[in-house]
């Protein structure tokens, strides 16, 4: 039990993040709603799930590709939602 | 006496097939040119299947008001055709065998990255394969491959779940071999084998991967909520409670037509690799080549609108979908213009793998251009769902990827089997395919023209002659289909010895013994120039 | 020399660090394509959200907040012990690799355990697609339910394969199969749990938190 591991304080640093982000959205709801409701809702799940990928996945300590890849789905995912929602958006205006 | 150096024991290893010869050495493998050969038988019986439908479709359609078949029948057989020559030949066709088996050695690795995964793989194929045949034998579906809802959830009285669970598990084969081949190609290859030295089959083996990793999980989500709906009575594709049935075919072609670059990109690898051997010379533009093959594959991903032009797609979003398909073509049109340089100038040997090559030259540019016509918002209108659209995938994936695989094939068919075929039959082989392709496929295109739709059993008289040659044409290709299968089983047992490198063509594939070692190389090579280093003529 | 703990690298490998990237990859890629697959159902909430933004936030009014929320909190719970374990069997140390896999183990029962009886009130409420349906829904709420309990549905299965994993971690930790050298298996499972978190964590608010207006 001699071998080097990667250090456990980051680790709770980041748990203890991811708790209070979800207080804050979950408290957020007692607020009453405006247009910001919904992008703060996301912004939160993308900082929650950005510290989950970069200390939780480790990928503060990967090299460059390994973070392309863990990154590229998402891009393509985005390529799907924009030229999908190009769709709907337009189908009513007018020819 | 000095003990045997480690090269002198590796001269005495048996090559790949030879060794253990049990079958369940063979179904246990984890050597990846045996489960190349797995594959391979796999895929030829699945060929043999579409092509059979094929047949009788042409058959049917020999005569304006044949009835063969009734109408239902005839639905389930162009299903049936469709389904199994995508899913179960065409898409694993040059990946899962002439990549499986040539990818290492190109790379100068003895194996890929997860050889158990590469098992795994197979055995995923072949669970969808029987899944898929079973939904066949007990009746088939008439939705056609593509699977549109409502019908496909809704009202067809088809085996539709079960033939979609199928292809729901052979897609995990794909992905599982793309994400291997993805990996093998960045961390196996040998010293000084850098990203541009690679051979163009490699880069085009590693594009169809990142596009069989990323586009088929779509197909995957795709066909659980169509099943879903049909199970529960109720989904998201259902315009009872709201839903669309649109928003299936968006989620379908977002797979679907990455698909199809899926069923050219490797083909275009193996082009690349013939195409310079059979010259002498080095591929002309070898970094536009590559950043070709990769643009292919990311432009690939936003056109998939093109198939929706006439579904009640925004028309907007048509024109973008139009634009951006007008845009993948450019590279594809540099690759043919490029291949063609290769070949100005060179020593040209009109061998089999290269007599292959030409056919695709001809047939993918006639092919291609077809689809700058479909891909035209007006033109498409009319010709939407016509034979026009059956005649330009046919040229691109028949004329194109099935012609690709076979001189691939061909191509390495010394280094896979250590035999040579027969050069005079196979080269009449290859003229009899194009023959037969070119009578089966091009009369598709007047008829397109002139109106007669797709998946239709029966037409107009005015039709007829159109017809027959079209299935006359196709008694031409099964023929020319039918001599390889023949010829290479014989040629593996009673073919000529082949040496090392019978072609005398670079690549790291070709320094090693035909067949090879299992651990493909006695030391592993290491690179020093770029590929196709052939002497200036 | 070699024990039962000693790893042996596949004829392919130079060294046990390409190895080790070339896992990473590999489970990354595999990421990717789980991205992918949850991606199609996140485009389908997509557009019928923007559709029928009033049938959704009626839809998220059906879901039981708290339970959601605690869920919530238990995923990433289960996270933190996964990271924990992660990096404790990295120094070696077997005992703490396995009270951290069966705490992860435990917080994902759990979380199934919450989800159904989260469905099971959607059922006493009539609000599960393809039984009878509450009659006096609008129709898009349909949609809402469908997506809710496919969405949420695939993720627990998901878990459901997470715990057979972990099952399975545990028995190679009690044959000493996993060192401070080799701990892959660890590390790219403990990759794939926190994946599944991550979808939870966008699931969370787009399925519990519609705001009602």
């Amino acid at each position: 039990m001699n071998a080097q591991g990667p250090p456990f304080r980051p680790l709770y640093g980041t748990y203890a993040a991811l708790i209070v982000l979800l207080a804050m959205t979950a408290s957020a709801t007692a607020l009453p709603a405006g247009w910001w409701s919904t992008p703060l809702g996301l912004a939160v799940a993308v900082a929650k799930a950005s510290l989950i990928f970069v200390f939780f996945m480790r990928l503060r300590s990967q090299v460059p590709l390994v973070r392309i890849f863990a990154l590229v789905g998402f891009f393509f995912l985005a390529v799907m939602l924009i030229l999908t929602l190009a769709d709907y958006f337009t189908r009513l205006l007018p020819v | 006496m000095n003990p045997a150096t480690p090269a002198e024991r590796q001269d005495a290893a048996p090559s790949y097939l030879g060794g253990e010869t049990t079958v369940a050495s063979w179904l246990g493998t984890l050597d990846h040119k045996r489960i190349a050969l797995l594959y391979l038988f796999t895929i030829t019986a699945f060929f043999v299947v579409g092509a059979v439908a094929a047949a009788l479709m042409r058959w049917q359609l020999a005569v304006p008001t044949a009835d063969l078949v009734t109408s239902d029948t005839y639905n389930r057989l162009f299903t049936l055709h469709g389904v199994v020559m995508v899913w179960f030949f065409l898409i694993p066709s040059i990946p899962a065998v002439l990549g499986n088996f040539i990818l290492p050695l190109a790379i100068g690795a003895r194996d890929v990255a997860f050889p158990r995964l590469n098992l795994a793989s197979w055995y995923i194929f072949v669970a969808g394969g029987l899944v898929t045949l079973y939904a066949i034998v007990v009746g088939g579906v008439d939705t056609g491959w593509t699977f549109y809802t409502p019908y496909s959830s809704t009202y067809s009285n088809g085996h539709v779940m079960v033939m979609a669970a199928g292809i729901f598990v052979a897609g995990f084969s794909s992905i599982a071999t793309g994400l291997n081949f993805i990996v093998t190609v960045h961390k196996l290859r040998a010293p000084g084998l850098t990203w541009f030295r690679l051979p163009l089959f490699v880069w085009a083996i590693y594009a169809t991967s990142i596009i069989m990793v990323l586009a088929t999980p779509v197909l995957a989500i795709t066909l659980l909520l169509m099943g879903l709906e049909r199970v529960l009575g109720v989904g998201i594709f259902d315009p009872r409670i709201g839903g669309d049935p649109l928003l299936f075919q968006h989620l379908f072609w977002f797979y679907s037509h990455p698909a199809v670059y899926i069923m050219i990109l490797p083909g275009m690898g193996v082009v690349s690799e013939i195409i310079t051997c059979f010259s002498r010379k080095r591929i002309f533009g070898y970094p536009v080549m590559a950043v070709s093959i990769l643009s292919i594959a990311g432009l690939g991903f936003l056109v998939w609108g093109h198939h929706m032009f006439v579904s009640s797609q925004s028309v907007y979003a048509g024109v973008v979908f139009s634009f951006l398909s007008f845009m993948v073509s450019v590279p594809s049109a540099i690759k043919v213009f490029n291949w063609i340089a290769t070949m100005y100038r060179g020593s040209i040997t009109l061998s089999t793998p290269l007599l292959y090559v030409l056919g695709f030259l001809a047939l993918f540019t006639i092919g291609g251009l077809t689809g700058v016509f479909l891909a035209t918002l007006a033109v498409d209108v009319h010709l939407h769902d016509t034979y026009f659209v059956i005649a330009h995938f046919h040229y691109i994936m028949v004329g194109g990827g099935v012609m690709a695989y076979l001189g691939g094939v061909h191509y390495w068919w010394p280094k896979i089997s250590g035999r040579m075929f027969p050069e005079g039959i196979a080269a009449f082989a290859a003229v009899t395919i194009f023959v037969g392709f070119n009578l089966t496929f091009f009369p598709q295109y007047l008829l397109g023209y002139l109106g007669m739709p797709r998946r239709y059993m029966t037409y107009p008289a005015e039709f007829h002659t159109l017809n027959v040659i079209s299935t006359l044409g196709a008694l031409v290709l099964a023929v020319g289909y039918v001599l390889p299968l023949v010829y290479l089983t014989w040629s593996f047992f009673r073919g000529a010895p082949a040496g090392p490198n019978p072609w005398g063509a670079t690549g790291l594939e070709w320094q090693t013994s035909s067949p090879p070692p299992e651990e493909n190389f006695r030391e592993t090579p290491v690179v020093t120039g770029p590929p196709y280093d052939y002497p200036p003529l | 020399m070699n024990g039962p703990s000693t790893p042996s690298l596949p004829a392919a490998y130079g060294d046990f660090r390409q190895r080790d990237l070339a896992n990473h990859l590999g489970m990354w890629a595999f990421i990717a394509t789980e991205v992918l697959f949850f991606g199609g159902l996140f485009l389908a909430y997509v557009v019928y959200r923007i559709t029928y933004p009033a049938a959704f936030a009626a839809g998220s009014h059906t879901l039981d907040f708290w339970r959601g929320t605690i869920n919530t909190a238990v995923l990433l719970t289960s996270s933190l012990t996964m990271a924990l374990g992660d990096a404790y069997i990295k120094r070696g140390n077997r005992t703490a690799l396995r009270n951290c896999v069966i705490a992860t183990a435990s917080l994902g029962v759990l979380f199934l355990a919450i989800k159904a009886s989260e469905y099971h009130e959607m059922y006493a409420k009539h609000l599960v697609p393809g039984l009878p349906f509450d009659p006096q829904a609008p129709s898009p709420l349909q949609l809402f339910v469908f997506l809710y309990f496919a969405m949420t549905g695939l993720h627990a299965v998901h878990m459901l394969i997470g715990l057979g994993l972990m099952a399975w971690l545990l028995r190679q930790n009690r044959r000493g199969r996993l060192t401070a050298a080799h701990h892959a298996p660890v590390e790219m499972f403990g990759l794939y749990w926190h994946f599944v978190d991550c979808v939870w964590v966008f699931l969370y608010p787009l399925l519990y938190l519609i705001p009602q207006r």
